[in-house]
């Protein structure tokens, strides 16, 4: 394809994508990368520097910190996969509703989707957690929360600026249903630029997930996460700095990975765009 | 002399799949104080022509060779961009189809027209003046209220008759003209040409005029230059060019003018097939494969030949033997 | 051209509501035109932009609300059917829209965009990829064209996508919006011998909307000049054309000349602009810009009937003096 090959061609881009994959691949076969059950608490282990032994040494409790890292990437990708999956399904319906519906409907959401921005995440996730206690569905709903208004408004926005153009008359005077115009004529336009912006917002929920582990409003212990592994090391990060960096590393690299692939995803596909 | 000369001018553009030769040879005169019309269907090469003169061609686009000499002295494919932009609207000038491209939609008109005066070195009062005579002689009536007017409040004939204005406005050598008609209801159409002749003959700039309307071009023009993907195929006064068209591109494209059907028929000439693919040119001439008089000696290298004084074609029919379907 | 008309306008109004909360009025796109369309017909409607010819159009597709006035198609009055009433006279007429790319959905291939009416309205057994092929063969497209994407396609050849498209249901009425818009001088010729040959073949009625006259010459049976949304000229297009009677008709014939040269252009130049539809001028619209205008012009309306002036031109009538437009 076209587009993979210009992918191919950036530098970046492929640097991006070597990082993801090496997120992703850890992630799935962690089983088999080591032996060490990541929950599993050694005492006589206890604060361990990195070692053929283990890689990435070992936190308070003797727990393997490698083992631990893959595992948590699973936590990390599976919530930024599914809450992603979930704010676009969500953002798409309510964006087209908005854009193609009634004046007042449109009206009445963009009110709630300022609503929902206009929260800051942190208290929007203190107040959730007070009300389910710490979770991982609770993180998955604050990231849905702060992620729909701004994929619904860029539906809005682009269904606004499709729905007039000629090829949606064409089908209005065939005798297309709504439905059909939203689904068939709209919809395939306005997905492709939306799916490359929710792929750059993919960092932003891996650090959600990782910030609210880390305040304990996530994932809840023995369960591996990066935020709760860069909360271990925290308190010791004079004295045994391989912990802080065990939980910080993988946050990094994964950052790193998902925006140049985002930009240059978005690049390839659109040029217009380039260099803004 | 000639206020622009093209020579010998090749561009190719780099795409994913190799380079395409965008102009081959292309290669013309401006004369002073003369309208060349250039004529030619989608895909011949026209903007990209006005594109490299202007030196606005895309970051791809590469002049390969050729020269185009403006006043006599300057070969713009070796101008800096700094030298380009001191040429470009003070000694070229520009109209383009949609008149929204030249007007700022947020400054009112008088603003812009002693805004573009910047070089002039006038006072604020003179430049007033200037514009107020500009927007007089393009017709604008009141013309001393309108320069607190916006773009907007014009219709789209007065939009690009102002627009006319403010190229013209420092009285450059060259004034380049891309479809400015195009957009226009005919009747208007009508009016603004006859105001750019008048406004040629004022100023006595010379005019590349471009336009896929056959009738405006005979109208207007002195002398015309047919394109066809990305070659010049003929040339002359518009004249020997349209009266006696001797390339079999331009006769075909006159024949499809629904204009020159004066009688009614249920069954309109066409040219069938499409323009070649420019990463893959013919060898020899570029629309033999859509050429009713097609023969061997179709694929060499065609040189320009000449017809007559200053009228010269891409063909090996020329002269050879009689060309055929000549119409009245 | 005998029995009751496929289409029968009467003196239908479209108005736009304008200004804000206070000073809410309404003007007039369509001001009351009436005209029939018989089967195996074509009708012109000519105008110049803001005329109201597309707005014409639109409204007897149903795409725009009729205030007054009404449309019959095919016996039935359709201006005031609801969505579901709308949608079974959809599949017996068909629109084709002016930008012959952006009238196609960008992300659909060519197969799916001609077959989209089936989808619709209903397959009913049919086989979806032949009728594409067979809807591309009759166009004049390679059915290998399926596959492609509007943007893969050259202007001329989007718009026999959009041909096949709004053949694709065997409709009785076509409203094409400018066919020829956009394309080159050799491939308008082109898509006018299609639509000509389909019209013939498939005994379809055509109503053409286009601002280009020499268009109508070769297509159209009988034709409509409007001007501020009201036709200014109605008659058989050869007559029309042989001796325009309105001076505007007479303005719009002489203003697309022959590409030659040495004749003489006797163009009639048209003085100030079109007027606006918010003040529309008084007595017969067109004074403005009628080099022909008298006083009565300025006060009184014109007859009705198949030229709307109170001074109808005798052939080859040169304007009485020349105006310098202002």
């Amino acid at each position: 394809m076209r587009s993979v090959r210009r992918l191919l061609r950036e530098p970046l881009g492929v640097f991006g994508l070597a990082l993801v994959l090496l997120v992703i691949f850890g992630a799935i076969f962690a089983d088999l990368l080591t032996s060490w059950d990541p929950t599993r608490i050694n005492p006589r282990d206890r604060f361990l520097g990195p070692s053929t032994d283990h890689l990435l040494g070992t936190d308070q409790l003797g727990r393997d910190l490698f083992a631990r890292v893959l595992h948590g990437g699973r936590i990390a990708l599976y919530v930024a996969l599914v809450s992603t999956a979930i704010s676009l399904a969500i953002g798409i319906v309510l964006g087209l509703i908005a854009g193609y519906g009634p004046r007042w409907l449109d009206n009445l959401l963009i009110l709630l989707f300022d609503a929902m921005k206009s929260f800051p995440t942190v208290m929007l996730a203190l107040a959730l957690v007070t009300i389910t206690g710490p979770s991982l569905t609770a993180v998955i709903v604050v990231v849905i929360l702060v992620n729909v208004p701004g994929y619904a408004r860029i539906v809005r926005t682009q269904t606004i600026a499709i729905k007039t153009s000629e090829f949606v008359t064409a089908a209005q005077s065939m005798g297309a249903s709504t439905t059909r115009i939203l689904r068939v004529h709209i919809m395939p336009n306005v997905i492709g630029p939306l799916v490359i912006l929710a792929s750059m917002d993919i960092p932003v929920v891996i650090a959600i997930e990782a910030g609210m582990s880390f305040l304990g409003l996530g994932v809840r212990p023995p369960t591996p996460s990066w935020g709760s592994i860069l909360n271990d090391g925290f308190g010791q990060i004079r004295e045994t700095p391989w912990i802080a960096i065990a939980g910080g590393l993988p946050i990094i690299i994964t950052t790193l990975g998902f925006t140049f692939l985002g930009e240059t995803l978005r690049d390839v596909f659109d040029p217009r765009l380039k260099g803004r | 002399m000639s206020t622009l000369s093209i020579s010998g001018l090749n561009v190719y553009f780099s795409t994913e799949d190799g380079p395409l030769h965008a102009l081959k040879d292309v290669g013309f005169d401006v004369p002073e104080r003369r309208i060349v019309g250039i004529v030619g269907e989608s895909g011949c090469g026209k903007s990209t022509l006005i594109n490299a003169i202007l030196g606005l061609l895309a970051d791809n686009g590469d002049i390969r060779s050729g020269e185009i000499v403006f006043e006599g002295m300057r070969d713009l494919t070796k101008l800096s961009a700094r030298g380009m932009q001191d040429l470009r609207g003070l000694r070229i000038s520009t109209v383009f189809q949609d008149p929204m491209g030249a007007l700022n939609p947020v400054l009112s008109v008088g603003r812009q027209m002693t805004n573009i005066q910047y070089r002039s070195g006038q006072s604020h009062s003179e430049k007033v003046a200037r514009a107020i005579e500009m927007l007089k002689l393009v017709r604008i009536p009141d013309a001393e209220n309108a320069l607190a007017r916006y773009p907007h409040q014009f219709s789209g004939g007065m939009k690009q008759r102002i627009a006319i204005a403010m190229a013209l406005m420092m009285e450059p050598a060259l004034l380049i003209a891309d479809e400015p008609t195009t957009a226009l209801d005919a009747t208007l159409e009508v009016t603004t040409i006859e105001l750019l002749k008048d406004l040629q003959e004022k100023i006595g700039c010379s005019v590349l005029f471009i336009s896929h309307h056959l009738g405006v071009i005979a109208e207007l023009c002195d002398d015309v230059v047919v394109m066809y993907a990305g070659e010049v195929v003929e040339r002359g006064t518009v004249r020997d060019v349209f009266q006696r068209p001797s390339h079999p591109y331009t006769r075909r494209l006159l024949e499809c003018d629904p204009a020159r059907q004066t009688q009614r028929t249920r069954v309109l000439p066409t040219i069938p097939g499409e323009i070649p693919d420019l990463r893959a040119r013919p060898a020899g001439c570029v629309f033999a494969a859509r050429c009713l008089d097609r023969h061997d000696g179709c694929d060499q290298h065609q040189p320009e030949r000449s017809v007559s004084g200053g009228h010269a074609v891409r063909c090996n029919l020329v002269g050879s033997r009689q060309t055929q379907g000549e119409q009245a | 051209m005998s029995g009751s008309p496929i289409l029968s306008v009467r003196d239908v109004q479209v108005s736009f509501p304008v200004g804000g909360l206070t000073t809410r009025s309404a003007i007039l796109g369509v001001a009351g035109v009436s005209f029939d369309v018989h089967r195996g017909e074509t009708f012109a409607l000519v105008g110049e932009s803001g005329s109201g010819k597309t707005t014409l159009a639109r409204a007897i597709n149903g795409l725009q609300h009729v205030s007054d006035g009404s449309i019959t198609f095919d016996g039935e009055r359709i201006d005031v059917l609801g969505k579901s009433g709308m949608k079974q006279i959809r599949r017996r007429m068909s629109m084709m829209f002016q930008d012959p790319v952006g009238s196609l959905s960008p992300r659909m291939t060519v197969g799916d965009l001609v077959t989209e009416p089936f989808r619709i309205h209903g397959t009913e057994g049919r086989n979806l990829r032949d009728e594409a092929n067979r809807l591309l063969t009759l166009v004049g497209l390679p059915a290998d064209f399926a596959s492609r994407y509007p943007h893969q396609l050259s202007g001329g050849q989007a718009r026999r996508v959009g041909v096949a498209r709004a053949i694709a249901l065997n409709p009785s009425l076509i409203i094409a919006d400018e066919p020829t818009a956009g394309l080159d001088v050799s491939v308008q010729g082109e898509v006018l011998n299609l639509l000509n040959e389909l019209r013939e073949r498939l005994g379809l009625a055509m109503v053409i909307i286009t601002h280009n006259l020499h268009v109508v010459h070769h297509v159209a049976d009988r034709m409509a000049v409007m001007y501020l949304g009201r036709f200014v000229e109605t008659g058989e297009t050869e007559a029309v054309f042989a001796a325009p009677r309105h001076p505007y008709t007479a303005a719009l014939l002489s203003a697309n000349p022959e590409p030659d040269p040495d004749r003489a252009h006797d163009r009639i130049t048209l003085p100030a602009e079109v007027p606006s539809l918010l003040s529309r001028p008084l007595g017969c619209e067109f004074h403005t810009r009628c080099p022909w205008a008298q006083s009565i012009c300025t006060t009184a309306q014109p007859p009705s009937g198949n030229v709307a002036c109170h001074f109808p031109l005798e052939p080859g009538a040169r304007p009485p003096s020349k105006k310098v437009p202002s």
